[in-house]
């Protein structure tokens, strides 16, 4: 089995050549494509290894068309794929091919930002990065700081519940979004949350982060907008062993400080990054730490102060502290940069995203530092430490036989660790279609069965994003009996 | 299993094979909260103690039946806390009440609420099913966020077991601060100043008074309560003003006129419908008054909910408890409640009638 093989676990038969009439009927000439040239720029999202072409692309201009797409569809019993700007990293805005491929892209306009309540209503097309453009002449910005946030969405930040460096201390998505509006599969307008800051009955807000486009689709986000902090410092310590640096960590949360942001890097992530930005990292250090103080300066001052003790005595082989802005941004510089500069020695790589408790750090490295010998392929490692989320990144060559293959194998194991060590098989980059067949590792049957019910509460007919998410049972099963069956303990994908 | 587990489990398939109700009960403080209790009672108190607590994970989990009062000083013990400041209403108060009442305390505006740091729970389904959604890490995203839906869901979804919470350090500093101003400056006051970089922990009006609180490290609290001048109070009599609001033992909150909760953007106008007192910013705004039908209108008007906190039940029954929902929010209201309880067996009109 593969992970393509669970998109199309269910297929539609749909008539083409009425959908396309009928799509004609609400939506522009330029606002729907049909030709296979046209569509083949939306065949895939950031998990490039997986390429579908939909039946079709519709790029709703505003709500009202979006709204009509859905009623047509849900009309015609047709599957709807929505899509941000498909930086996601699991799959999660692959095209269905019986589907409707819905591009929010178009929809982009800051509608408003409002300095005195602290907040901005956007449509989901407006990327991470244009919001705290547009609140930063205010003092403000907006939390949440993935990596890919000059490129990514708000609409798709909203559907991953994605995080970024800052998480622990900030929160994810779903701490920073106080309503989103959006549309059911009929083409209903739905308001979940609001501009207070809860809502009467379910908290359906909550539910809607993360989950993928699975339970509608968005059309407008109230963002809540933080107050920039006076000053932010961040303090590198380079560490000649794996274990001190993990540790290190665990010492840092124990002595009561709760960091700005934590990161941790090793020595092959290093040497990635190092020659591409240079950052001024340790190329001798076996693994650094990234540890990031913002406040007042008085504030600041203190905590580097802590911070740097609590790092001496955990073994640093050498600390060094940003003494200016363009300094501090040059040290994270590095750490945005892993991703592509992993990119730069390898032709293709998978990025894992395991969460585990930190003080199973050090352990984790080890283990996958020996998976790296048995599948005989480099693995370079990123991690939020501060949130025990691991980004390690196998680097692979998809033009070898067997490699992506292999790849695969590589990345499930890490994950089944990951469950084995108390933690998930994600932590901010979702379940898409990429590790949908590892939800069985971490889920029973009956809990898959009550998401499955969860979704039948929004989507009775399972039209929104079909295939992704969550794996069918009959999947599951057949999951559990490879698992049971065979004596690797990674079956493929 | 655990046998406590097991008798509930018949008790629910017994239920739902015949049609009965029941009413999740864990310490009983928050029972006047929600709509009037229903069924035959399910105690639920028995199940208790932490299961899981690593301080350097910043995470705990409890069973439900846990007394708050327990969890406090097991967090107390290593410096830290539940930053959202649960109010306990009691000292039967638990865990597994806290996460199905939803409610936190002073310091949500600065925080975050309940569903904001719930990393995990485990539950006992309408089925008699014992299901585990989230965990105890920080971030994860696999399956539907089902942890942050059981918050505030008043026990109509299942049988709260366990919860994972994320916990905080202690505040290294505090202070509280006063000053005298009407209710429109105070507001404006509360939203100019949430739009600067200050340790504001909590914040109330009432009565022409506006008090606040900072806290966090000592020098960001020193900075800020110079930058902000206002009355200092004396330690020991600002905790027990906090506590009282927390608690609701201050004296607005005492006698028999019902008391509304009104959730509004913190912007919102001074509303002029009754006494006022004003929390989170001006975020939670607290009401003695009648006229549901009023209070209602001008809640939906600032784009916000009213809940009729304390009311006798004849009064609960005949104006609702919480804000009318709008279709389709009421159909995935009901479709939810069916995915998790399809025989409708706990706590039926707790949330709404007939879900």
């Amino acid at each position: 089995m593969s992970m393509e093989d669970t998109i199309a676990d269910r297929r539609f038969s749909i008539d083409r050549a009425t959908l396309i009439r009928r799509l004609r009927e609400v939506l522009p000439v330029q606002a729907l494509l049909a030709e296979e040239e046209e569509m083949r720029p939306y065949d895939c999202d950031g998990l490039t290894a997986y390429r579908q072409l939909p039946l079709l692309v519709a790029l709703p201009e505003d709500e009202a068309q979006a709204q009509a797409v859905l009623k047509v569809c849900h009309q015609l019993q047709v599957p709807v794929v929505p899509r941000g700007a498909a930086t996601g990293l699991s799959g999660g805005a692959t095209p269905h091919p019986d589907g409707v491929l819905v591009s929010l892209a178009k929809l982009k306009r800051i509608i408003r930002v409002d300095p005195l309540s602290r907040t901005a209503v956007v449509q989901p097309g407006v990327r991470n990065l244009a919001v705290s453009e547009a609140a930063a002449p205010y003092g403000l910005y907006y939390a949440p700081d993935p990596s890919s946030q000059i490129a990514c969405t708000i609409g798709g930040n909203v559907a991953e519940n994605a995080g970024g460096v800052h998480c622990l201390k900030y929160g994810l998505t779903v701490h920073n979004v106080m309503r989103v509006r959006g549309l059911t599969i009929e083409g209903e307008i739905v308001e979940f949350g609001n501009a207070a800051l809860d809502a009467a009955g379910y908290d359906l807000l909550a539910l809607l982060n993360g989950s993928e486009g699975l339970l509608a689709m968005i059309t407008e986000v109230t963002v809540k907008l933080t107050p920039k902090p006076e000053l932010a410092q961040v303090v590198i310590a380079s560490f000649d062993d794996v274990r001190k640096a993990g540790d290190a960590v665990a010492s840092i949360i124990a002595a009561g400080i709760i960091p700005a942001g934590l990161e941790m890097m090793d020595k092959k992530a290093i040497h990635a990054v190092e020659p591409y930005v240079n950052a001024g990292y340790d190329m001798d250090a076996e693994a650094i730490l990234l540890c990031e103080s913002d406040g007042t300066p008085e504030e600041v001052a203190e905590e580097i102060g802590r911070m740097t003790a609590v790092l001496e005595r955990s073994g640093a082989a050498g600390i060094r502290v940003s003494q200016n802005e363009a300094e501090r941004l040059k040290f994270w510089a590095g750490r945005k940069a892993a991703f592509p500069a992993v990119g730069r020695l390898t032709p293709d790589y998978l990025c894992m995203d395991g969460t585990i408790p930190r003080k199973r750090l050090a352990e984790m490295l080890e283990a996958i530092a020996a998976l790296s010998g048995k599948y005989a392929l480099r693995c370079a490692n990123v991690f939020h430490a501060g949130d025990g989320n691991l980004h390690p990144l196998i680097m692979y060559d998809a033009n070898q036989p067997g490699e992506l293959d292999r790849a695969t194998a590589f990345g499930s194991e890490i994950l089944e660790l990951s469950v084995r060590f108390g933690g998930t098989i994600t932590g901010e980059h979702g379940v898409g279609i990429e590790k949908i067949l590892l939800m069985a590792e971490q889920f029973t049957e009956a809990e898959i069965g009550a998401f499955h019910r969860l979704k039948a509460a929004f989507d009775e007919h399972g039209l929104l994003n079909p295939g992704k998410g969550v794996p069918t049972l009959a999947r599951c099963r057949e999951y559990t009996q490879a698992r049971a069956g065979t004596a690797s303990p990674a079956p493929r994908l | 299993m655990d046998t406590l587990i097991e008798h509930w489990t018949a008790r629910i398939n017994e239920a739902a094979n015949a049609g009965g109700k029941l009413a999740i009960r864990g310490g009983g403080s928050k029972s006047f909260y929600g709509g009037p209790e229903n069924g035959e009672a399910l105690d639920v108190g028995g199940y208790r103690g932490i299961v899981a607590y690593e301080p350097t994970e910043l995470v705990v989990t409890a069973r439900a039946g846990t007394p708050l009062a327990e969890l406090a000083a097991a967090l107390a013990e290593k410096g830290q806390w539940l930053a959202f400041e649960p109010p306990y209403f009691g000292p039967a108060a638990t865990v597994g009440g806290m996460l199905a009442s939803g409610l936190s305390g002073p310091r949500r505006q600065a925080v975050g609420a309940v569903r904001d740091f719930v990393l995990g729970v485990k539950l006992l389904n309408g089925l008699g099913e014992v299901l585990s959604f989230g965990g105890q890490v920080m971030k994860n995203v696999a399956g539907y966020d089902v942890p942050r839906l059981i918050a505030g869901s008043l026990g109509t979804l299942g049988v709260v077991l366990e919860v994972s919470l994320k916990v905080l350090p202690l505040p290294v500093a505090e202070k509280s601060l006063r000053f005298a101003l009407d209710e429109a400056a105070a507001l404006q006051k509360l939203n100019q100043w949430g739009g600067r970089p200050l340790p504001i922990s909590a914040s109330a009006w009432h009565d022409g008074i506006l008090t606040l609180r900072l806290s966090g490290a000592a020098a960001a609290v020193a900075a800020a309560q110079r930058a902000l001048a206002g009355e200092v109070l004396d330690d020991a009599e600002a905790a027990a003003f906090w506590s009282s609001l927390r608690e609701q033992t201050h004296a607005f909150f005492a006698g028999n006129p019902p008391l509304w909760r009104l959730s509004l953007p913190s912007v919102a106008p001074p509303q002029a419908l009754g006494p006022t007192l004003i929390e989170w910013g001006g975020a939670q705004r607290w009401l003695r008054a009648g006229d549901a039908t009023a209070i209602r209108a001008a809640a939906t008007q600032a784009g916000g909910h009213a809940t009729l906190f304390r009311a006798d039940d004849a009064l609960k029954t005949a104006v609702g408890v919480f804000q009318p929902l709008t279709e389709p929010l009421a159909r995935i209201h009901r479709n939810l409640k069916r995915a998790f309880d399809p025989q409708a067996v706990f706590n039926p009109g707790r949330l709404y009638p007939g879900l």
